[in-house]
C-alpha cells in the first residue's frame, strides 16, 4: 500500500475557533501510523464550512466541510485510497468536492489571497513554489525609483480604507530628503467584519515579508515595523516565526539574497485600542506612548516615525505589491474600474450563510458579494441592512444593493468601501440601536483629543436616547432629530480624524433609510452593557 | 504567593532592560511585564520609568490608555464577548446576557467586552482565557469554563 496522501486542515484562527486543533490531533494520531502527513495551512476562506479539511487525491485537493474530532472516517478513507468520493458517494462525509472548482472559490480573482490555505505558512520554498518572491527578484533588478513608477502605473490605492494611491505615497516618502525612512505597516485591522489582515497574516507571512523589503528597497528604508493589534495572538506568532524563517533564508537581514539591500522588520503589539488602527494614532503607539491622534500636517510620508518620512500602508496593500512587481503594473491594472484598479478583498460576515473571503476585481456589486457569494442571511430571514466599511462605514438597505462595489461609486452613493467588510443584517435589527452603538463605540474607543469626537459621541448616545425615548425628556423627536444631525454635522467637519469624523456616517445612514427605527416607543430593552458611563480615560 | 516586592521589581528591571534597545520600547516592555505578573503596579511603572528615564506619569498615561493593561490581579479565569457588529447581528447582545446571567456571582471568572476578535463570520465570538471561540451559545459559555476550571 503506497502512503496516505497529504491531508490538510486549516490553523487559521477561525477555524481553530470551530475546532480545527482537536481535528487536527486526531487524524495525526490516526494517519501518522500509516505514514501520512497532516499539514497545517491558512483557510481557503470559506469560513463556514470551517474546519474544512483537504485531502491530496488524484483529482485535486478535495474538500470536507464542518469536519469533528469525532467524525472524520471519509477524510481517512480518502487519504488512504487517493480517490476523492465519486458518484453517489460524492457527498460522503461532507465532501464538496475539489475545492478549486467549488463555486465560490472558482468565480474569484485571488491575485493577494492567491496562496492562502494552499501553502505551508512558515515554508519558504513552498511560498517560492506558488509564485513567491518573484516580485521581489524582479524588484531587485530595477532601480528604486522605477519600482516606485511601476507601483504608480498599477493604480494600486490604499486598501486600509482610505484608498490613497498608494504609488503617489511612495514617491512622496522617497523623494524627501532624510538620513532614515522607516515603513509602518497597518495590521491593526479593528474593524468589525473584517479579517482579511488576519488570515493573511497567519496564512501566508512571507508576502507582507516581501512586499515590505520591496518597499525598503524602493524607498531607502531599512527598517520597517508591523502593528499588530493584540487580539491577534495567532497572528503575530506567526509573523514571528516568518521573520526568523526570512532572515535564517537571505529574504531579511543585511545582504538580501546577495544583493546588498538591507532590509529589516520588528514587530509591534498592540494594546486593544481602536483608535491605533488611525495611521498618526497607530505612529504614536510605536513609539511607545498614548495612541492619541496627530494634527496633520505634516504628513506621515514627509514627517512619520520619530520624525522621518514613513511609509504608512496597510497589510493588504503591502501583499498586493509583490503581485505588482512580479506580474507587471499593466496585468494588476486590468482588473477592476476606472479608477479602481485591481482586487479587493471583500469579507462577508456577520448574519450570512456563507461568511468568508472573497477576492475580486473591484466593480462586483453588494448584490452579487451578500446574495451570490454568500447565499443571504444565515437566520434565513430577508437581509434589511448591510453595512460595509466597518463601524465607520454607512448603512446600506436592502434595496440598494446594486451598488458597485468600487470607491467612488460607494462615494457617489454615499456609502463607504473601506477596507471591505460586509457585515449583513436581517429584518430584526433594530437601526437606532445600530446608530446609537456606533455613537456609543465613538465614545469608548475616542482618543480625546480633539472635542467634537469626545464629547459630540457622548451627546450622540443621549440625544439618540431621548430620540427613541428611553431617557425622561424626549418630548420632542423632531427637534432632538435636527439636533443629531446637527451634531453629526459638528463631528464631521471638526474632528481631527475619521474616528470622529466617519462616526456620523452609520449613524446617518440609519436614521436617512431607516426613519421608522428613529420614533419614540414606550418600552424599549435596555442595552446589555452599561451604556457610556464611566467611558475609560 | 506573591512574590516579596524586592523581586518582583528586580524582575521588572530586568524584562525592561530586556526590550531598552529597541526604538520606543514602552508598549513592548509594558506587555512583557503584565505577562510574567497578571497585572502592572505602581512599584512597576516606577521601575520601569526608572530605566528607560521616563517619567512615572509618562509611562502611567500609557498604561491608563491602552484597554489591555490592567492595574488590577486578573481573577483565575478571563471570559471576553465580542459587542461588535457583525456578532450583533448574530445575536451577540442577548449572548452578552446570557452568559452575564449564567456566571453571575462566580468570583473566579472575569467577563469583558471586546470589539472584534476577526472571527467575524463565525459569530458570536469570545475568548475563554485567551483562546478564541466562534458560533457560541450562552451553554456553550458556561460549558467552556467549566472545561478551563478542570
Amino acid at each position: 500500500m503506497s502512503a496516505p496522501a497529504r491531508v490538510l486542515v486549516p490553523a487559521d484562527a477561525a477555524a481553530r475557533s470551530v475546532g480545527a486543533d482537536e481535528v487536527a490531533s486526531a487524524l495525526a494520531a490516526v494517519l501518522e501510523s500509516d505514514r501520512g502527513e497532516v499539514v497545517r495551512t491558512g483557510s481557503r476562506g470559506m469560513l463556514w464550512l470551517e474546519p474544512l479539511v483537504e485531502v491530496e487525491t488524484d483529482s485535486g485537493r478535495v474538500g470536507f466541510a464542518n469536519v469533528t474530532a469525532d467524525s472524520f472516517e471519509a477524510v481517512v478513507d480518502t487519504a488512504r485510497s487517493g480517490r476523492a468520493p465519486a458518484g453517489e458517494r460524492a457527498a460522503y462525509g461532507g465532501c464538496v468536492g475539489v475545492l478549486d472548482e467549488h463555486p465560490f472559490l472558482a468565480r474569484q480573482t485571488r491575485l493577494t489571497t492567491a496562496r492562502l490555505g494552499i501553502v505551508d505558512p512558515l515554508d519558504p520554498e513552498d511560498y517560492g513554489r506558488h509564485g513567491g518572491w518573484a516580485g521581489l527578484r524582479a524588484a531587485l533588478t530595477m532601480a528604486p525609483a522605477e519600482v516606485v513608477e511601476a507601483v504608480v502605473a498599477s493604480g494600486l490605492r490604499g486598501r486600509g480604507g482610505a484608498g490613497f494611491p498608494t504609488g503617489i505615497k511612495w514617491r512622496t516618502v522617497a523623494g524627501a530628503q532624510a538620513d532614515q525612512r522607516f515603513l509602518a505597516i497597518n495590521v491593526d485591522e479593528g474593524d468589525s467584519g473584517t479579517f482579511a489582515d488576519r488570515m493573511l497574516l497567519e496564512g501566508d507571512p512571507f508576502a507582507l515579508l516581501e512586499g515590505m523589503v520591496i518597499a525598503g528597497h524602493a524607498l531607502g528604508a531599512t527598517e520597517g515595523y508591523v502593528y499588530v493589534r493584540s487580539e491577534y495572538p495567532d497572528g503575530i506568532a506567526m509573523l514571528d516565526k516568518a521573520i526568523r524563517t526570512a532572515r535564517q533564508s537571505g529574504y531579511l537581514g543585511d545582504n538580501i539574497l546577495g544583493s546588498g539591500l538591507r532590509f529589516d522588520v520588528d514587530i509591534r503589539v498592540g494594546a486593544g485600542a481602536y483608535i491605533c488602527g488611525e495611521e498618526t494614532s497607530m505612529l504614536e503607539s510605536i513609539e511607545g506612548r498614548r495612541g492619541e491622534v496627530r494634527a496633520k500636517p505634516p504628513i506621515p510620508a514627509l514627517s512619520g516615525l520619530w520624525g522621518r518620512p514613513t511609509l504608512v500602508n496597510n497589510l493588504l496593500t503591502m501583499v498586493a505589491v509583490p503581485t505588482v512587481l512580479a506580474e507587471g503594473p499593466e496585468a494588476y491594472a486590468a482588473h477592476g474600474t476606472a479608477r479602481s484598479r485591481g482586487t479587493q478583498v471583500f469579507q462577508l460576515a456577520g448574519n450570512i450563510r456563507q461568511g468568508g473571503l472573497v477576492e475580486v476585481g473591484f466593480g462586483v456589486t453588494l448584490r452579487e458579494l451578500v446574495e451570490d457569494f454568500g447565499g443571504g442571511t444565515l437566520s434565513g430571514r430577508p437581509v434589511r441592512a448591510v453595512q460595509v466599511g466597518g463601524p465607520l462605514g454607512a448603512y446600506v438597505p436592502a434595496d440598494r444593493l446594486d451598488v458597485p462595489m468600487d470607491y467612488e461609486a460607494m462615494a457617489d452613493a454615499g456609502f463607504m468601501l473601506g477596507h471591505g467588510g460586509v457585515v449583513v443584517f436581517d429584518d430584526t435589527v433594530d437601526m437606532a440601536r445600530q446608530a446609537r452603538f456606533a455613537m456609543e463605540f465613538c465614545a469608548k474607543e475616542s482618543c480625546g483629543k480633539c472635542t467634537p469626537c469626545r464629547i459630540g459621541s457622548q451627546r450622540g448616545v443621549e440625544t439618540i436616547d431621548r430620540i427613541i425615548g428611553r431617557a425622561a425628556d424626549g418630548d420632542d423627536p423632531a427637534a432632538e432629530l435636527a439636533l443629531l444631525d446637527d451634531l453629526c454635522t459638528t463631528m464631521t467637519k471638526g474632528s481631527l480624524c475619521a474616528m470622529g469624523g466617519l462616526t456620523p456616517m452609520p449613524v446617518r445612514s440609519a436614521v436617512q433609510h431607516f426613519p421608522e427605527d428613529f420614533r419614540p416607543r414606550a418600552s424599549r430593552p435596555a442595552p446589555v452593557s452599561g451604556a457610556t458611563e464611566g467611558a475609560h480615560r | 504567593m506573591p512574590e516579596p516586592a524586592s523581586d518582583r521589581a528586580a524582575a521588572v528591571r530586568a524584562l525592561t532592560a530586556e526590550q531598552a534597545h529597541r526604538r520606543g520600547p514602552l508598549l513592548e516592555v509594558l506587555h512583557a511585564v503584565q505577562a510574567r505578573f497578571g497585572h502592572l503596579e505602581r512599584a512597576d511603572l516606577e521601575a520601569i520609568a526608572d530605566v528607560l528615564n521616563l517619567s512615572v506619569a509618562d509611562v502611567h498615561g500609557v498604561v491608563s490608555f491602552y484597554h489591555d493593561f490592567r492595574t488590577s490581579p486578573p481573577t483565575a479565569h478571563r471570559v471576553a464577548l465580542c459587542r461588535a457588529e457583525a456578532c450583533q447581528a448574530v445575536g451577540a447582545e442577548a449572548l452578552c446576557a446570557a452568559a452575564t446571567a449564567e456566571l453571575a456571582g462566580a468570583a473566579d471568572v472575569e467577563i469583558a467586552e471586546v470589539f472584534c476578535l476577526g472571527n467575524c463570520a463565525l459569530g458570536p465570538s469570545g475568548t475563554v482565557d485567551g483562546r478564541l471561540h466562534g458560533r457560541l451559545t450562552a451553554q456553550r459559555v458556561a460549558q467552556l469554563v467549566a472545561q478551563v476550571r478542570s
